[in-house]
């Protein structure tokens, strides 16, 4: 056992580990995560704006539900819960589904706030043209509304991003998970973990500048 | 062609409109004047459905587009029901309301083809019939957002027009728009009024025009009719104070 | 199948201490630093402004779980100290929700202070004056919203000290149920989030009642929201006036 603080030939044994296989999960469940999330977020949204009471009200219970309590709990939740269904998903999977459902809920607030900064004149425009629901809905809301939104969901893929790493509670080997695992096992752990830290910092920086680039493109709703 | 009969509408607890009782003929221009909250405007959005009647009925041809009868009972009207009725009526809004994603000749197709079922070479020629009307036939690839008010306006007015309307509803369309634009418009609405004999209901602060090509002005105040008599009558004859007041002070603006 | 209700909601209430003790100490913390650098990004000097830009930065651009290994596991060789895991986990929830809160504050006392700025100025208060009287309790008022939802994250965040072997609420439920009871675990997971659901109402109901008492400063009503208790009680009307769907 190594007395010094850092050893170089450590850092760079570990580090195809952490930044390749690492990198290329986290990015796996980022993307598959936001994916699964703005799909389901519009879902969401939508159910909750419906006349029916009951589907409005039981959305909205779900998505406080969701919304309030621990990601981590959630995917704890999943991955335990799932085989009893005998559904029989990897640890990735599980992973991506729990973020997806968790930024979801996220997701329905966004658009939720876009929909309603559509001008009402719209909606009504759309009545006295007689066009039917699900046309003016797709053909004249979404339209505006979407757009304006993309860079709060934006913002929130990048918090995604950050979260993955909970993922390694079920054993994914993410950049965190990767660098956890390498570090217990040999018992030195300021390596990889100041490669996971630096690389998630990189990573969310330069994200954010996307992010505040498609903002000047697209203007903001909060 | 249109009837409003003992019409109570209410906001909580603001009455806007107290048993109101009037009728439109068809082929009929009738201008609604009156101070700001007096209910002028209330008429159009419930002839449009987007506001209900709190109690009373309201007819549309031969058809009532506030309830349905079951049985021997008159019940509000689905929304189905209402999108029926509704078809006939057409509406031009203060503010254009154009669909900003859309360029000018989708704005105009795009209601006669889901809406009336027009196949789309159909409503692509009537949309270049109507901006030929219009005056703006070189602006059928044009954004919304690139055209003046005016212009805004009458693309608004060919999309209306687009549907065929029986009854034509004008809800302070030149409120919004430069003045001078605001001639180009009232011209062109004048020149549809006499050229087709769609009904008109229209709510304006442009005396001067009400005053031409109206066949009835109506005076509101407070959610009653006051006055309900042809321009020339009520202009230069009113029999009621609170028009002479209200006219007096609008025609002094100028 | 409910037999061992008891003993789950037991265990797992006793970790229930330490989720609160972490909350709530990251809770301090965070305002604080929430405050401290949300001001200073707003400071005349333009190096406090870089530095406490930096400090937002690297705690909003990293990762909680890696934060939290780094102060568990590398702190110590660096240091020298063993660190108490429920220590650590505070001060990482307090530093690392302070940049999200210094944003909050900083965001705030901006919107106020455009408003205000001229009126205070014309008055001919000194700027310590103008933020003590003037800017702050309007400001407070348009935090508290934000600030909600964030202490709310941060008990959330609370269940990652489970990382670190902290014996808060995750804790108990993963390392001493869910191996003797598998079969149950969709039950131990429903109470685990029942409680924090449960933690996470109080802190709403707390907030409302702060964003009344600062609304008292300024003579201000509280904003809208769709808070369970609110919702509840208020009544839909619902034939809709509006052309809404």
């Amino acid at each position: 056992m190594n007395d010094e603080f850092w050893q170089w030939d450590y850092f760079w044994e570990v580090f195809p580990t952490v930044v390749g296989d690492g990198l290329l999960i986290t990015l796996q469940a980022t993307v598959y995560g936001s994916i699964i999330a703005y799909v389901l977020g519009l879902v969401f949204a939508l159910l909750r704006r419906s006349p029916i009471r009951v589907v409005s009200t039981v959305t909205w219970a779900i998505i406080e539900f969701i919304r309030s309590t621990p990601l981590l709990v959630q995917i704890f939740f999943l991955f335990f819960v799932f085989p009893d269904f005998g559904i029989r998903f990897d640890a990735l999977t599980t992973g991506v589904i729990a973020l997806g459902l968790h930024y979801a809920t996220y997701a329905a607030e966004v658009y939720r706030a876009g929909i309603e900064a559509v001008p009402v004149g719209q909606w009504e425009a759309a009545t006295a043209l007689s066009l039917p629901r699900a046309r003016t809905w797709r053909a004249v809301i979404l339209p505006q509304a979407i757009p304006r939104v993309l860079p709060a969901l934006g913002n929130y893929t990048i918090s995604m991003l950050k979260e993955t790493p909970l993922l390694l509670v079920i054993g994914v080997t993410d950049i965190a998970g990767a660098a956890f695992q390498q570090g217990s096992a040999a018992f030195r752990y300021v390596e990889p973990i100041t490669i996971a830290g630096i690389l998630f910092l990189v990573l969310s920086y330069s994200a954010s500048l996307l992010v505040r680039w498609l903002e000047r493109r697209v203007g903001t709703v909060h | 062609m249109i009837r409003f009969e003992d019409v109570v509408k209410r906001f909580g607890d603001h009455v806007v409109l107290d048993g109101l009782n009037f009728t439109v003929a068809p082929g009929e221009f009738v201008t609604l004047i009156g101070p700001s909250g007096s209910g002028k405007t209330t008429i159009l959005r419930l002839l449009m459905t987007l506001e209900q009647v709190s109690s009373g009925t309201i007819h549309v041809g031969d058809e009532c587009l506030s309830h349905v009868r079951r049985g021997e009972k008159l019940v509000p009207a689905d929304e189905k029901h209402q999108r029926q009725v509704r078809k006939r009526i057409g509406m031009v809004f203060q503010q254009f309301n154009l669909f900003p994603n859309m360029k000018v000749l989708q704005n105009l197709t795009e209601a006669p083809i889901r809406a009336l079922g027009l196949s789309r070479a159909e409503a692509e020629e009537r949309a270049h019939e109507l901006l030929e009307l219009v005056g703006l036939s070189d602006k059928v690839n044009a954004h919304p957002t690139q055209l003046s008010g005016g212009q805004q306006q009458r693309v608004a007015i060919a999309r209306a027009l687009a549907m065929r309307p029986d009854v034509l509803l004008l809800d302070e369309v030149t409120s919004a728009l430069d003045p001078e634009l605001v001639a180009g418009v009232l011209a062109l609405l004048k020149d549809i009024a006499n050229t087709t004999d769609i009904t008109f209901l229209c709510v304006t602060h442009e005396m001067g025009f009400a005053r031409d090509v109206s066949d009835r002005v109506m005076m509101f105040d407070n959610g009653h009719v006051l006055e309900d008599a042809p321009p020339d009558k009520l202009f230069s004859e009113p029999d009621h104070q609170r028009t002479r007041d209200f006219l007096s002070a609008v025609l002094e603006r100028g | 199948m409910f037999d061992n209700l008891p003993l789950f909601v037991s265990t797992v209430a006793e970790g229930l201490l330490l989720t609160v003790e972490a909350t709530v100490g990251g809770i301090l913390i965070a305002t604080v630093l929430s405050f401290v650098f949300g001001l200073a990004m707003l400071s005349r000097s333009r190096t406090v402004r870089v530095l406490a830009r930096i400090y937002v930065e690297i705690w909003r651009g990293t990762s909680e779980v890696v934060q939290l290994l780094w102060i568990y596991f590398v702190l110590p060789v660096l240091v020298g100290y063993r660190v108490v895991p429920l220590v650590a986990g505070i001060v990482v929830l307090g530093l690392n929700f302070g940049a999200y809160g210094a944003e909050i504050v900083r965001g705030a006392v901006r919107s106020v202070a455009k408003e205000q700025y001229e009126g205070a100025i014309a008055l001919s208060l000194s700027p310590a004056q103008r933020m003590r009287r003037v800017i702050l309790p309007q400001a407070l008022v348009e935090m508290v919203p934000p600030f909600n939802n964030l202490f709310i994250q941060l008990l959330k965040g609370s269940a990652l000290l489970t990382i670190i072997f902290v014996h808060e609420m995750t804790y108990q439920a993963r390392e001493v149920l869910i191996d003797r009871h598998i079969d149950q675990a969709w039950l131990i997971w429903t109470i685990v989030l029942l409680f924090y659901l449960a933690l996470s109402i109080l802190i709403t109901i707390g907030m409302r009642a702060l964003e009344r008492w600062a609304g008292k400063l300024v003579g201000r009503k509280p904003s809208k929201t769709t808070s369970f208790v609110s919702m509840v009680l208020r009544s839909r009307t619902h034939r809709p006036t509006e052309v809404s769907p």
